[in-house]
């Protein structure tokens, strides 16, 4: 599937595991579709082989917080 | 639309969610300042600060959106409405002030002034051979390297003339001319002689005259060197090291150069750096690009407000405008969609298709005289089963 694009702009994407996806609707109380979007076609999880509905996880360096997580469903 | 995208069934655990721990930044501060304590006292600290980040933040049911749309509103209304000349230098201009910021907003596809910052991998960054480098990426047509076009109508021929000094300065050589405009006329024949190029045309029976005339003018659109899109080059040193400023964008064919710095290399099409590099990557650039014609305006606008903005246009995968088109036709109620802009066109199309409207939000809720869900308006009262 290649390698993940190295860019300073570009946050860690990862996908997150059944058990992780499981706690996080339960926590927020969403739905996987109530979730920001990503494409699949999306250039950043191209090497991550993701399905539709899989949740990416997304560790963004923030100006405000020094570090915070961001959640997107695949579509 | 259904009445679910309101979860009413089961209130989360306040807990759960409230007593997340304190961000990376903020613990690593306490760490150090903590050191000199003893465990109680730790504690102790620990406890203020976690109350007092908590006491700081958002409050469930703030209308953050209306104050984003004022922070950002207000002081765009003292923003310059200029482009800005680059430093005299091969007149590069910019679109910087309230144009850009519209621009980025609207999530244009095609914007005034798309520009590249190409950093250069060490050791082409020590600026020896910029000139160089810089006229390697620059996109040269056949045009830059004529000195003259003769066309004879009864032999159907064109004839161009090299400008030896300009083919030198880019260490170029006829041959190099040759090959893509034969890529480019594949019916045509073209034959080459010291710095003259022959192009000779099949005669096709009953061919317009004036056909050779346009023919000359496609050649001289025909992009023989460098990369397609980028019209200007401008080398510059920032901080310690040399780097590229162009005109024009072509993110991918750039950073897939061997001695572009990939990891740097940035684009101000947000357009295109998502193509490239994926919504994340454009969300960043949204903010980065918002925020430097802000400070560069000298105005003070939180960056929350603009993070803000971002995630809402990056939120569906691909960038949507702040216009009808885009994030406000996502919006679920007709109403809301009606109070933005062409309110009939909006109930019209709604009625054709029989929308309900939930009453959900903000706005609807204002036209129709209801309490909105925003701050004491927001809890409702859910019964346990």
């Amino acid at each position: 599937m290649g390698d993940a694009i190295k860019h300073g702009l570009l946050p860690k994407h990862s996908k997150v595991s059944q058990k992780e996806r499981d706690a996080l609707l339960e926590q927020f109380q969403v739905r996987p579709q109530d979730l920001p979007k990503i494409l699949k076609t999306d250039a950043a999880i191209a090497h991550l082989d993701c399905a539709e509905g899989d949740i990416i996880k997304i560790v963004r360096e923030s100006k405000t917080a020094g570090e915070s997580v961001f959640y997107r469903t695949v579509i | 639309m259904t009445a679910s995208t309101r979860p009413s069934t089961r209130i989360p655990d306040i807990p759960a969610v409230i007593t997340r721990s304190l961000p990376p930044r903020l613990r690593e501060e306490l760490e150090n300042a903590s050191s000199g304590l003893n465990g109680a006292g730790k504690k102790q600290a620990e406890e203020r600060i976690n109350a007092a980040y908590h006491a700081m933040q958002v409050e469930p049911g703030e209308s953050v959106g209306l104050v984003a749309a004022e922070s950002i509103g207000e002081p765009g209304t003292q923003m310059t409405l200029n482009t800005f000349h680059f430093a005299g230098v091969s007149e590069m201009n910019i679109t910087v002030g309230l144009p850009r910021i519209i621009e980025i907003l609207d999530g244009r596809k095609t914007i005034s002034t798309p520009m590249m910052e190409i950093f250069l991998k060490k050791p082409h960054n020590n600026g020896k051979n910029i000139r160089e480098l810089a006229m390697q990426i620059k996109m040269t047509t056949l045009q830059d390297l004529v000195l003259a076009f003769r066309t004879n109508l009864l032999e159907n021929t064109i004839v161009i003339e090299l400008d030896v000094k300009a083919l030198e300065r880019l260490d170029m050589s006829a041959a190099d001319v040759q090959k893509p405009l034969g890529k480019s006329f594949r019916s045509a024949k073209i034959s080459r002689s010291d710095n003259e190029l022959t192009v000779t045309l099949n005669p096709t029976k009953g061919a317009p005259i004036n056909e050779i005339f346009k023919i000359k003018e496609k050649l001289k659109g025909v992009h023989v060197k460098g990369i397609k899109g980028i019209t200007q080059i401008l080398p510059i040193k920032r901080d310690d090291e040399y780097m590229i400023i162009t005109a024009g964008s072509n993110l991918k064919d750039v950073i897939s150069l061997d001695f572009v710095d990939s990891e740097r290399t940035i684009s101000n099409d947000v357009h295109e750096v998502r193509d490239i590099l994926g919504i994340e990557a454009a969300r960043e650039m949204i903010v980065l690009e918002l925020m430097k014609v802000i400070e560069t305006q000298g105005l003070n606008v939180d960056v929350r407000h603009i993070m803000l903005v971002a995630d809402t246009m990056c939120s569906g995968g691909t960038i949507k405008g702040i216009t009808r088109y885009g994030i406000i036709a996502e919006k679920s109620s007709v109403l809301a969609r009606a109070s933005f802009e062409t309110p009939i066109k909006h109930v019209f199309l709604a009625a054709m298709a029989g929308e309900i409207d939930q009453l959900t939000s903000v706005i609807e809720n204002v036209m129709i005289n209801q309490p909105v869900p925003l701050g004491t308006g927001l809890p409702q009262l859910s019964a346990k089963r």
